[in-house]
């Protein structure tokens, strides 16, 4: 390393060196190769920087596979707990790395916190619906105008992106990124998109809600939320095109490409948030950040409501009910965005980085 | 809530002895499920009882990590082939000849058809560990180990209905007549009790975890030794049947011992405190004199033997001391190495003789040779002039930092054991038993004799334990039929 200038290397935190002290070991053992990336991307080294330690911490997917197979769980002195020591240091890099920091503690670590942005963020909403009323409209342009939706939600979308750009040019400093090529982001997309991290190797899925059993449900109740996000994200993406590209403004009918997007979408990010929400309630709480739990609850009950009130706003399409649903609607929609650098939705873009990075790393 | 809980634990006690069970399956680790399952698919009601809490369950196996295959062509993840007469005659070279080659070969030949057998039953394979590479032919890796193998099992045995009790230690089996007829238990929590069966198998281990054993067999020196796995096989079962006059095979000083950090805990270590620098390596004893040629063979050939080389040195100690162009030759150790910038800081830091120390490795140093040095193969870079010779990878250590990591001997198993034959019954002054049977390391002596050869624990327990559970399920039936009558 040159000396003649000084890097900026963070502080190692205690949750790094723990992390540290138990990836010493699985280096010395191996067993646990076959589960996940995780564990090739260990024996690929001898000794982990600080950096190295986040960078395994984002690439775990907390599968626990190799908590279960452990021989050196407590009460063994070496007292592994691999899962929970690289939640944590998952956790303090989110913190860390979060933009504007101050904000990242609370919701990552609290449901309360969450349930009051969203009550703050409803309430937003129903005011803005009452004093901005507009004088004419149809469809749910009768009870809040596209010009107010659009300047409530092109910062409230664009801000949190930047913030989300700040937090991840800040991991890929500390873990030593290179440029990206097309090769690393297609071996990552291709890990994303079947969620290969949690198929625990050969084994039947991974170890969550069953103690040592292997089960999938997880791993399809995740894919479930995460497609069904992306499916909504892509309706309202293809809706914003054809009212300012084809001037096609809303209302649009169920043949319509928002519409067959936007349904699947929203019924796959309801009922997928209320299976995770459920198999969080089985899940050890110990293996993973138990401190992080309030906080990811909140999270995905708060995914499932933001799909479920889009649903329903779309069954109440000419009734009265809209005047209630379409604010409590993007409220949700409204606060997700706002709290997506700051609470579990950054996991995606940092797991991502993470894949990727890892890509490189093979190569 | 205590008195609910301890009126609960009184009536699992009472369904537990209330019965007499078809199998009772005396320990908790691969032979014992492998039993279990068997007896339990052939419809059997089967009791295991684990000697170790449920954390600590499945003995040994929880540290192993692979099953050594016969296989005539690719298998799962295990690739070419690997024939009997070739695994047989590996068998040998370790062994010295020292097996009996009915039970042997018949280990060999079943282990073939066990392999999808495992998978059937739940265990994954993967292809071989990284540093492992050597062994990707012959053996075939657990996905996760030895303790995701001993996981699926006892979820298998489950499912089948099996009941496992956790912290029950057999104190004593009942023969009468050549016949069993129940064992003495203690149940953690519980008044000491009897549970009746009409067969049982054996599969508690060696006697490894019990130290005054070892010292009785080994002399004072076996105090000094660790233990690599479970400290819940101490031989409680054995001895009881050799008390009862059972027939043993196997001599008692002979064991799977390896050499392994000396810092590592005194049981249940595993697989991280071995040491793979030993062929890099000078290795001294606590008075800084070399003596063993470290550069014999290959590790993998050769760590077997040093777990006794060690044993015979003074205080039962060893050190081996690399510089830094070995630093990073061989798989990372779990504790860091004692490193000094100097020779003489090293074997201080590490409580040796320092002049001693330097003589040694400057006597060393001036009998290499220029050569070729090839990590990963025999080399033939060997010293001239002096004694003991070092045969392969001998360069100087010259370059600082030095590194040191102390050695001690590891105790894996126990070879003193039950005899069996191919059926896995027991036999008591020559007779057989009508109703033992055995597996795993508590009879695998019978076939190792002395030696080891990786992955071959695990064909025994799951050839023997299958073997037992069947015809253990067998003579229930008979046995059933018979009372019948």
């Amino acid at each position: 390393m040159p000396l003649d200038h000084t890097t900026q290397t963070p502080a190692a935190t205690s949750q790094t060196d723990e992390a540290r002290r138990q990836i010493e070991i699985c280096n010395a053992c191996r067993y646990c190769e076959g589960y996940c990336s995780v564990f090739p991307a260990i024996t690929r080294q001898r000794a982990f920087a600080d950096g190295d330690i986040t960078q395994l911490a984002n690439l775990c997917h907390n599968c626990r596979g190799c908590y279960y197979a452990c021989q050196y769980t407590e009460p063994h002195e070496f007292a592994i707990n691999l899962p929970k020591a690289l939640a944590e240091a998952r956790a303090d890099s989110w913190e860390r790395f979060a933009w504007p920091g101050f904000l990242a503690g609370p919701f990552h670590r609290s449901g309360v916190a969450i349930a009051v942005a969203l009550i703050v963020g409803l309430a937003a909403l129903f005011w803005a619906a009452q004093a901005l009323k507009p004088a004419g409209g149809e469809g749910f342009y009768a009870v809040m105008s596209h010009t107010i939706m659009v300047s409530i939600f092109t910062p409230a979308f664009l801000l949190p992106l930047l913030a989300i750009f700040v937090g991840l040019r800040a991991y890929w400093r500390e873990v030593g990124g290179q440029p990206v090529s097309l090769a690393h982001l297609k071996a990552a997309f291709a890990d994303a998109v079947k969620l290969k991290n949690l198929s625990g190797g050969a084994a039947e899925g991974c170890n969550f809600e069953k103690g040592d059993r292997f089960t999938n449900v997880r791993r399809w109740h995740h894919q479930a939320v995460m497609y069904g996000f992306l499916l909504c994200f892509a309706s309202t993406g293809s809706a914003t095109l054809m009212h300012y590209l084809l001037d096609m403004p809303a209302p649009y009918g169920l043949f319509s490409l928002p519409k067959l997007l936007g349904i699947p979408g929203g019924l796959l990010l309801t009922l997928g948030g209320l299976g995770m929400a459920v198999l969080k309630t089985r899940g050890e709480k110990d293996l993973g950040a138990p401190a992080l739990w309030g906080g990811e609850m909140a999270f995905v009950l708060l995914l499932s409501f933001t799909g479920a009130s889009g649903l329903a706003l779309y069954a109440a399409t000419g009734t009265a009910a809209v005047s209630v649903l379409l604010p409590l609607h993007l409220g949700a929609v409204l606060t997700f965005f706002l709290l997506a650098p700051y609470s579990k939705m950054v996991h995606g873009f940092y797991r991502l980085a993470a894949l990727v990075r890892d890509a490189q790393q093979k190569s | 809530m205590l008195g609910r809980t301890a009126r609960r634990r009184r009536e699992a006690l009472s369904e537990i002895t209330d019965k007499v069970w078809d199998v009772v399956v005396v320990g908790g680790g691969n032979a014992a499920l492998c039993a279990a399952i068997e007896a339990a698919e052939a419809g059997c009601r089967v009791i295991i009882l684990e000697g170790a809490p449920k954390t600590y369950r499945g003995g040994n196996s929880r540290h192993t990590r692979n099953f050594r295959c016969m296989h005539q062509g690719p298998l799962s993840v295990l690739t070419d082939s690997y024939e009997e007469d070739e695994y047989f005659n590996d068998l040998l070279l370790v062994t010295k000849g020292n097996t009996d080659e009915d039970l042997a070969r018949l280990a060999i030949r079943t282990s073939e058809s066990c392999l999808p057998w495992m998978e059937a039953h739940g265990v994954r394979f993967q292809p071989s560990l990284s540093g492992t590479l050597s062994l990707g032919r012959t053996n075939a890796f657990f996905l996760g180990g030895g303790k995701a193998l001993v996981n699926a099992y006892y979820n298998t045995a489950a499912d089948l209905g099996v009941e496992v009790v956790y912290e029950a230690q057999v104190k004593h089996v009942e023969i009468e007549g050549g016949r069993f007829q129940a064992v003495a238990v203690e149940i953690a929590g519980a008044a000491p009790c009897r549970v009746e069966g009409r067969t049982i198998v054996l599969a508690s281990g060696g006697f490894q975890g019990d130290i005054d054993w070892l010292a009785r067999a080994w002399g004072p020196a076996a105090r000094n030794f660790l233990i690599r796995g479970t400290p819940y096989n101490r031989g409680v079962v054995l001895k009881d049947m050799l008390d009862q006059g059972a027939d043993t095979v196997g001599d008692p000083t002979q064991c799977h011992a390896v050499a392994i950090d000396g810092r590592a805990p005194k049981f249940d270590g595993g697989i991280v405190t071995r040491l793979d620098c030993v062929p890099f390596s000078v290795v001294v004893n606590k008075d800084g004199e070399r003596f063993y040629d470290e550069g014999e063979d290959v590790w993998p050939k050769r760590y077997a033997i040093w777990g006794r080389l060690v044993a015979a040195q003074p205080d039962q100690v060893a050190y081996s001391i690399i510089d830094a162009k070995s630093s990073t030759l061989f798989m990372p150790s779990v504790f860091p190495a004692v490193q000094s910038d100097t020779l003489e800081g090293l074997a201080e830091q590490m409580g040796l003789p320092a002049a001693k120390v330097r003589e040694t490795v400057d006597a060393f140093n001036a009998a290499c040779r220029e050569g070729d040095f090839h990590p990963t193969e025999l080399d033939g870079l060997a010293t001239d002039g002096v004694e003991p010779r070092k045969t392969n990878w001998a360069r100087p250590i010259t370059e600082p930092p030095f590194y040191g990591y102390s050695l001690r001997p590891g105790v894996t198993f126990t070879y003193l054991g039950l005899k069996v034959d191919a059926t896995a019954r027991v036999t008591m002054e020559g007779q057989k038993l009508k109703n033992v049977w055995a597996a795993g390391e508590i009879m695998a002596g019978s076939i190792l004799g002395e030696g080891y050869l990786a992955g071959f624990g695990m064909t025994i327990g799951t050839v023997f334990g299958r073997i037992a559970g069947q015809e253990a399920a067998k003579g229930a039936t008979r046995g059933v039929n018979s009372n019948a009558a």
